[in-house]
């Protein structure tokens, strides 16, 4: 299983745990697995198309990665608010 | 006591006074977070908030007090695995029943039935955005403007921008279109005929005379009689027929009010001068009030929810805010104004009450 450690607002959505063991075969399928498991997650991070939102950075062990990104056991997926410009 | 719901770039600030008196901010809620609109659901009481976070999306949230906890509403998105996502809910009216429905970007209606805690996606008039080519305004593919018929609550009207006028008699099992008569001044004239692409920038009904409607159209401002089957421009006697929104005097189905700006080439009050217009022969003149507005030197943009109403007649309470963070009141109609607040975050939305 892949530990998903979530920031911020996720955090508290996900009963306040940091970090959070999740099996997926890839970004997208883990994020899922997050919701299922975490329903308030819901719509937080994944849009209803199962795209992740714009302003949100995932990362695989330190790498910038996508829904399709492959995650494998003991891989560390960081999801984290963009550094988003603006007033 | 007035309060007023004031939905900004950078939270939600909740004011209380007296119309001519002083407003203080009660309270502000989600601070940093950009809040499209807020209201009361009168029926169950909730404060209702609409915020699309620029990282987690567009949320309704609803609390019993605003100064309190908020909780998320459920149901506030599309059908998963479809081509698009919710991009932003613009406004929640309260319909006649208790129900409560709220506009948002792609062009969706979503009904709640429960103070606004669980929301459903119309899916009629989503199987028209599907079918169709809506085409998007400046501000997205906006539901901005959704108006009930008193006393009947299947009766519906939505205005979409750019997709026009939108009724339904059958409680939103079906619905037809209402476009007659306006014109789409921005289009090639071979094209202005049978397009739908109609960039109604808001829409009000007159409570004591439903079938009188009004319109704050990109470029032109017209007058329905007929239930918004077919309207009739109006804006001839106002320096400019391009704004935002559009507020009514509920005891005078002749009345509406318009903040003119200067068009949509340059979109702040024409010539530094803050004029709210307002006509009490259904537009056949339009009169200037400013009496106590800025008077040179203020160049504001007032944005399509960022006016509303309380009250009616003689005492009249209509606000307004700009994206300057000014916010203004009349007490009497529009005779005279106030400063309600200054230097607030830029106003997306006022709600009074």
């Amino acid at each position: 299983m892949a530990v998903v450690c979530l920031h911020g607002p996720l955090r508290n959505l996900a009963g306040g745990r940091s970090e959070q063991e999740i099996t997926g075969a890839n970004v997208q399928q883990l994020l899922r697995g997050l919701e299922d498991l975490h329903p308030s997650v819901t719509g937080w991070i994944l849009d209803e198309r199962g795209t992740i939102r714009r302003h949100i950075n995932v990362f695989v062990n330190g790498e910038r990665g996508g829904e399709e990104t492959a995650v494998c056991a003991a891989d560390r997926v960081e999801v984290l608010p963009a550094i988003t410009g603006g007033a | 006591m007035t309060e007023l719901l004031i939905g900004t770039k950078k939270g939600l600030f909740v004011l209380e006074g007296e119309p001519g008196g002083a407003f203080e901010v009660r309270c502000r809620a989600f601070p940093g977070e950009p809040v499209d609109f807020a209201m009361r659901d009168p029926a169950s009481g909730h404060a209702l908030a609409t915020v699309t976070s620029p990282f987690y999306g567009p949320k309704i949230w609803f609390a019993d007090d605003p100064a309190g906890d908020w909780i998320q509403a459920e149901g506030v998105a599309l059908p998963e695995g479809g081509e698009e996502a919710l991009e932003r809910i613009w406004v929640i009216v309260a319909g006649e029943d208790g129900s409560l429905y709220a506009g948002g970007d792609p062009g969706v209606l979503f009904e709640s039935r429960d103070g606004g805690e669980t929301w459903e996606l119309n899916q009629a008039l989503r199987r028209h955005r599907v079918d169709e080519d809506w085409q998007p305004g400046g501000g997205g593919l906006c539901l901005h403007s959704i108006v009930p018929w008193p006393g009947d609550p299947d009766k519906l009207s939505v205005a979409v921008s750019a997709a026009g006028v939108w009724h339904t008699d059958d409680h939103g099992q079906t619905w037809r279109q209402g476009n007659r008569g306006i014109l789409a001044r921005y289009l090639p004239e071979e094209a202005r005929g049978e397009s739908s692409q109609l960039c109604v920038h808001r829409m009000e009904r007159s409570p004591r005379r439903p079938e009188r409607m009004f319109i704050q159209f990109h470029g032109g401002v017209y007058r329905s009689d007929d239930a918004g089957t077919s309207w009739t421009e109006i804006g001839a006697g106002l320096p400019s027929d391009f704004g935002f929104p559009i507020a009514l005097d509920p005891s005078d189905p002749d009345s509406a009010y318009v903040i003119p700006l200067q068009g949509d080439y340059d979109r702040v009050t024409p010539g530094g001068d803050v004029r709210v217009y307002e006509t009490r022969d259904a537009g056949e003149t339009w009169t200037p009030r400013g009496n106590g507005l800025p008077d040179g030197q203020a160049y504001l943009t007032v944005l399509r929810r960022a006016f509303d109403r309380a009250g009616e007649g003689p005492s009249l309470q209509l606000y307004f805010g700009a994206t300057s963070g000014d916010v203004f009141g009349t007490g009497d109609a529009g005779e005279s104004w106030f400063n309600v607040a200054t230097r607030l975050p830029p106003v997306f939305s006022i709600a009074a009450g």
